[in-house]
């Protein structure tokens, strides 16, 4: 909760996963008064199609979409999708059509080589008029003009376009998705309330279309999909986290988070590596170890971010190397939000092994009044 | 000597001779800069800061959508936002609500609370997000909460945490200050609430103010706004930033216009003052400039002289005069207001900007003014012959090439001309020049009249044996006319000025006050604080207050702003019971309606005030469309009523007739009539006790009244102001033409003295030519200012203001005011007569060779 200080309004609703670094600290207060909001229990088996569209009783969810793209002319590119719904627990009494209960919000940011840093956007809007909202039953997600639609193959469609830059994106499941924790029951934190329902959808096959500067670019590539929902997420003593998923060459997933403690050390750690026949295994918190190998500071706010990491789950040693290092969500003058969120290659014992996304939250350092 | 050193020496012995006559110049040009400058600087402040203000609400918008009423569905919303082209659209409900604790202050006890969507509006209008305390970033959306502005905060003595309560219709409702609005304007007094909250605390559920868009880069905006417009109906309107400053514009241009006019008449008073003194001063100096031009100084040199003299009053003056302006300014702002203790800008606390460049047209304005009093004299100065001009007793010939007849009469058909022709931008810049021009003629004319009328004075006496002394004095005054008539100029100006002033403000109260009684009929008015599209009391509120004992009439009122033209202010309109048969039971009707036999069956009649028929083309028999009810519907507008309370317009029709179109029963205010015997606080008690009582808003109508008349005279406080000022300018003229005449008649008193005249006799002469002159001006002042009194109570208002009103003439405080001038007109001249009387008798004559 670093930013909190600054008193900004918006951080903690256009923030994806750091918005849950608040939630930890509004725990208390906020959940006291909105009983009506479930907690994530162990033991609930996760039931299709119902839980690909929103779970309106959690406090907060999300449908989280990075890969890696290919042009025509063979550049890398990295792409960063998020639709984000997040419950105020005001309201509920409010017959008006305006009242903010829910709130969604959405991100989207292109990693180009050729442009050096992120090109990124953000949107936030409060559910209702059928201008915004996350529909039940399905993936069904909708911020005025960006959508993320799953069809009843299983193909999900995004549709995210800005002024100067933005992508129409079909992706296709080529495996089954990925439950993590215990059956979609993922830790985060030693207490059993710190957890959330997740599943991934790794090694989605791209194509669709990105446009630069209004310039429509065939693409292809492949990409991963995590759905989170929770109520209560982050242990108060939580200063951040770091999160990789990747896509192995081999057809492969590997995920892998840790949750840093405020002063040094982790809260809770996991990872998981699927092997392309579905044999997955996982990893305790013990068994899982980032350890920074190179860093970057941010020209725009000084914060300093461990860019090349070296993940050991287990007894398998992996390197993740930035596409670029100036990956970067700064939009402090829009809305506060500030994370490192960036495509990366993998190495498995200094050979190449596939190709995924890095997430670097709670860096900048607190700014004091 | 050279020419740059004679020229100095010449200047600076004249003004260290003359320096009474110098300074009260530079005074009166001081002064009528000061006023000017001061009040441009104050209108100028006011209105920018009120139309920053208002710019401020509707932030970074292109377009914004508005419903003719006021409010309208939220359904529309959604559609607009999905319009091809549109950015972002950004839904706000505006609400004007009642705050408890200020209802005493009937015309300054709401507060601005604007509902919007954060999320919309921070791309839109960023400085109306609200600062909550810090980890409650959720506040903004809360239902419970209120953001202030500082100036809002220390309006209602509440800090962030506080509790504030507010009325919504009858019930009261209590929000918590979760925060300041620190990007709002100084001094700009509004709330923001969440626009969900907003909708159901106050009980606006579906409804929306505006709706700001947002256009895509590319789009044209006229063609789009174009388009909106024609798909949206006649029910909508759709403005640019452009219209809505027009509108702010429109609201305060009459009144900003007419104030600036008083504050030139200061400055043309005060120009007229220099011409007196430069004119004076030439003539007193006939035989100097002659002797020089003997001497051999050239034309051009002489003109050159005496140009150089006057523009170096200019300069001092009006530089003193930009300072006392600049200050007088910025202590009005500090102690009245913006807008000078009238209401036309509420809720906002400009501050003075010093702009150089209208600092130099003002003092551009000053020294032409001066300037253009000094070369007409000079030019005379210049051609004079130097062979007759070193003769004595030339000067009043020279005086009369001032003033040719032709001159005064073209002025003044010019002005009667004038008073015929139409406004222009709905402003009376025709009434103002017929003033203007009225004023010169009138003083133009004054040698000849005063010429006239005192030799037929002579004529008539000489054989009356009225004395040597007031045979000398009128002999002089019938015989030098012309240097009588600029000493007179002063008091004729100003005594005008001021009479015309008096003569409207007392015609205007006048009429304000009957009007008052004809408007306010009833004992007593209670309202509800208003809910925005609708009236505050419902149906079953209606029913309670009907039936509450004592009263005998019980009159429900249905008012509601409605925009019929996108760049002008909201008209109001007013549903009520209205005596068909006689409309002016219930209305001030002025004399144009149409009978109550020739009222159609089949056509809702509305009566409607002078300003919709100047503003919008209403005349009586014809049918127009308004905006009430689902659609419009047709009227016919069956009188023209006065009304001094709206200048922007105001119709009036049957509350029957606006239930059936509209559906809507609620109703705003009640007016009730006591039974004979019933006490009224009595009453009052009885109208507390109902369940709603306490959020009603009960007013006596002689509270209203008393109210009424005194914001009516805080407005014109600044008039009376301005009318000081001339007056004190043309006191400041007859001292310094008084002063310079004796002065330049020291030889002639000189003579008299020898011939055996006593001191006290030329005293006496000095008195009575004073007191015959200020007559004289005080007569013919009062005609003139009577003239220019129909000029602004007839053109200049209807056409300002849209309202015309009844002639009343003050007389008493007339007589009073010309019987101070007449008095401090003698002294004046006394005290000036002393000097010249008081030296040596022999030298005196001596100087005439």
């Amino acid at each position: 909760m670093k930013m909190g200080k600054r008193g900004d309004m918006y951080y903690f609703f256009s923030f994806v996963r750091t918005i849950i670094l608040l939630l930890s600290l509004f725990a208390v207060s906020a959940l006291a008064d909105s009983s009506r909001l479930l907690p994530v229990v162990p033991g609930k088996a996760l039931t299709f199609p119902q839980d690909y569209g929103s779970h309106q009783d959690f406090r907060i969810e999300w449908w989280y979409i990075t890969g890696w793209l290919e042009t025509e002319d063979k550049g890398p590119l990295g792409f960063q999708v998020t639709f984000f719904r997040y419950a105020t627990g005001h309201n509920q009494e409010n017959p008006s059509r305006f009242a903010a209960k829910y709130l969604i919000i959405a991100h989207l940011a292109l990693s180009d080589p050729a442009v050096g840093k992120l090109m990124h956007a953000e949107k936030t809007a409060r559910e209702g008029f059928n201008l915004a909202y996350a529909r039940q039953g399905n993936t069904h997600v909708k911020l005025d003009d960006w959508t993320l639609v799953r069809d009843e193959d299983g193909r999900y469609l995004v549709d995210m376009r800005t002024s100067d830059f933005g992508l129409q994106l079909s992706l296709t499941p080529t495996q089954a998705m990925m439950l993590q924790g215990e059956e979609g029951f993922s830790r985060k934190g030693p207490q059993p309330e710190q957890a959330s329902y997740y599943y991934s959808e790794p090694h989605l096959r791209v194509t669709g279309t990105v446009l630069r500067h209004n310039k429509p670019v065939a693409v292809s590539g492949s990409a991963w999909l995590d759905h989170e929902w929770s109520t209560a997420y982050l242990d108060p003593d939580a200063d951040g986290w770091d999160w990789a998923g990747v896509n192995l060459d081999d057809g492969s997933s590997l995920m892998a988070f840790q949750i840093r403690r405020k002063n040094g050390g982790k809260v809770w750690a996991y990872a998981a590596l699927r092997d392309a026949s579905g044999d997955v295994k996982f990893f305790k918190p013990e068994q899982v170890k980032f350890t920074p190998t190179r860093t970057w500071q941010s020209p725009r706010t000084e914060a300093v971010y461990p860019v090349a990491m070296h993940i050991r789950t287990g007894e398998i040693e992996w390197q993740l190397t930035p596409l670029l290092d100036d990956q970067e969500l700064d939009s402090r003058q829009s809305t506060g939000a500030v994370y490192w969120e960036g495509a990366v290659t993998l190495t498995r014992d200094n050979k190449p092994a596939g190709r995924g996304y890095l997430e670097l939250t709670g860096y900048v350092t607190p700014l004091t009044l | 000597m050279k020419t740059a050193s004679l020229s100095r020496w010449l200047l600076l012995g004249e003004w260290r001779a003359h320096w009474v006559q110098v300074m009260v110049a530079l005074i009166a040009i001081t002064i009528g800069v000061a006023m000017a400058f001061s009040i441009h600087l104050i209108n100028t402040a006011a209105f920018n800061e009120f139309s920053a203000a208002s710019k401020s609400l509707s932030g970074q918008s292109d377009l914004q959508v508005h419903g003719r009423k006021g409010f309208f569905d939220e359904s529309l919303y959604p559609l607009l936002a999905n319009t091809e082209g549109v950015a972002l659209a950004n839904p706000v409900l505006e609400l004007d609500i009642a705050v408890p604790d200020k209802l005493q202050n009937r015309n300054d006890h709401k507060l601005k609370i604007i509902g919007i969507d954060m999320f919309r509006a921070a791309r839109i209008s960023p400085d109306l997000l609200g600062l909550p305390a810090e980890g409650k970033t959720l506040d903004r959306l809360a239902s419970d909460t209120i953001f202030l502005s500082p100036a809002a905060m220390e309006w209602l003595q509440v800090e962030q945490d506080d509790l504030l309560q507010l009325h919504a219709g009858l019930e009261t409702i209590t929000l918590r200050v979760a925060g300041g609005l620190v990007r709002a304007r100084m001094g700009q007094r509004i709330a923001v609430m969440d626009i969900g909250a907003a909708q159901w605390r106050f009980q606006q559920l579906g409804l929306l103010s505006r709706v700001e868009l947002k256009l895509q880069d590319g789009i044209n905006h006229a063609a789009f706004k174009a388009k909106l417009a024609e798909e949206l109906g006649e029910s909508y309107w759709v403005a640019e930033l452009a219209d809505q400053e027009t509108r702010v514009a429109n609201m305060s241009r009459a009144y900003r216009v007419n104030l600036n006019m008083l504050a030139l008449v200061a400055l043309f008073t005060g120009s007229f003052l220099v011409f007196s003194t430069q004119a004076l001063s030439v003539i007193r100096r006939r035989q100097q400039f002659a002797l020089l031009r003997v001497l051999g100084f050239t034309r051009q040199q002489l003109l050159r002289q005496m140009i150089t003299e006057g523009a170096i009053l200019g300069v001092i003056g009006s530089v003193l005069g930009l300072s006392l302006g600049y200050a007088i300014a910025v202590l009005a702002i500090q102690f009245l207001g913006g807008d000078l203790g009238s209401s036309f800008f509420p809720g906002i606390k400009p501050s003075i900007y010093f702009d150089p460049l209208t600092a130099w047209i003002f003092f551009l304005i000053g020294l032409m003014v001066t300037m253009s009093g000094s070369i007409m004299p000079a030019l005379e100065a210049a051609r004079a012959k130097p062979a007759l001009a070193l003769r004595s007793g030339s000067e009043d010939a020279a005086m009369s090439k001032l003033s040719p007849p032709w001159f005064a009469l073209i002025c003044l058909s010019l002005a009667l001309l004038f008073t015929q022709l139409p406004p222009i931008f709905e402003l009376p810049v025709f009434g103002y020049l017929a003033i203007a021009l009225l004023l010169i003629g009138g003083i133009a004319l004054m040698p000849r009249f005063a010429a006239w009328v005192f030799s037929v004075l002579l004529a008539k006496w000489r054989h009356a044996r009225i004395g040597a002394v007031s045979t000398l004095a009128l002999a002089r005054l019938a015989n030098a006319p012309n240097q009588a008539a600029i000493a007179l100029g002063g008091i004729l100006a100003s005594f005008s000025l001021m009479v015309a002033m008096a003569i409207m403000v007392t015609s205007f109260r006048v009429s304000v006050n009957d009007w008052l009684g004809h408007v306010l009929p009833a004992d007593l008015y209670v309202r509800a604080a208003s809910l925005g599209d609708q009236g505050g009391f419902q149906s079953d509120a209606q029913k309670a207050i009907a039936e509450l004992p004592g009263f005998d009439r019980v009159d429900f009122f249905r008012t509601q702003q409605l925009i019929l033209d996108a760049s002008r202010p909201e008209i109001t309109l007013i549903a009520r019971p209205i005596d068909q048969a006689d409309p002016s039971n219930t209305i001030p009707m002025t004399d144009d309606m149409m009978a109550p036999a020739a009222l159609p069956e089949d056509l809702a009649p509305i009566w409607v005030s002078e300003a919709m028929v100047d503003l919008y083309g209403y005349s009586v028999g014809k049918k127009v469309s308004l905006p009430i009810g689902a659609t419009s519907n047709e009227f016919l507008v069956a009188g023209v009523w006065r009304d001094y309370g709206r200048q922007f317009g105001a119709v009036q029709m049957q509350l029957a007739d606006y239930q059936k179109l509209t559906g809507d029963l609620s109703v705003n205010t009640v007016a009730l009539w006591l039974q004979a015997g019933m006490i009224l606080d009595e009453a009052i008690e009885n109208l507390r006790r109902l369940p709603f009582g306490g959020a009603l808003e009960i007013s006596k109508s002689g509270d209203i009244r008393a109210l009424s008349l005194e914001i009516f005279d805080r407005s014109f406080a600044v008039t009376y102001l301005l009318e000081l000022v001339a007056v004190v300018i043309g006191l400041l003229g007859v001292a310094a033409s008084f002063s310079a005449q004796t002065l330049a008649r020291a030889k002639e008193f000189g003579m008299l003295r020898h011939i055996g005249v006593m001191r006290r006799q030329i005293f006496a002469i000095l008195a009575a030519e004073g007191g015959l002159l200020t007559a004289l001006g005080l007569v013919l002042g009062f005609v003139l200012g009577w003239g220019i009194s129909l000029i602004l109570v007839f053109i200049v208002n209807p056409q300002s203001f849209h309202w015309t009103m009844q002639l009343h003439l003050p007389w008493g405080w007339l007589a009073i005011i010309a019987v101070i001038m007449l008095v401090s007109a003698v002294l004046t001249a006394l005290l000036a007569g002393r000097r010249a009387v008081s030296g040596n008798v022999i030298r005196a004559v001596r100087e005439d060779w």
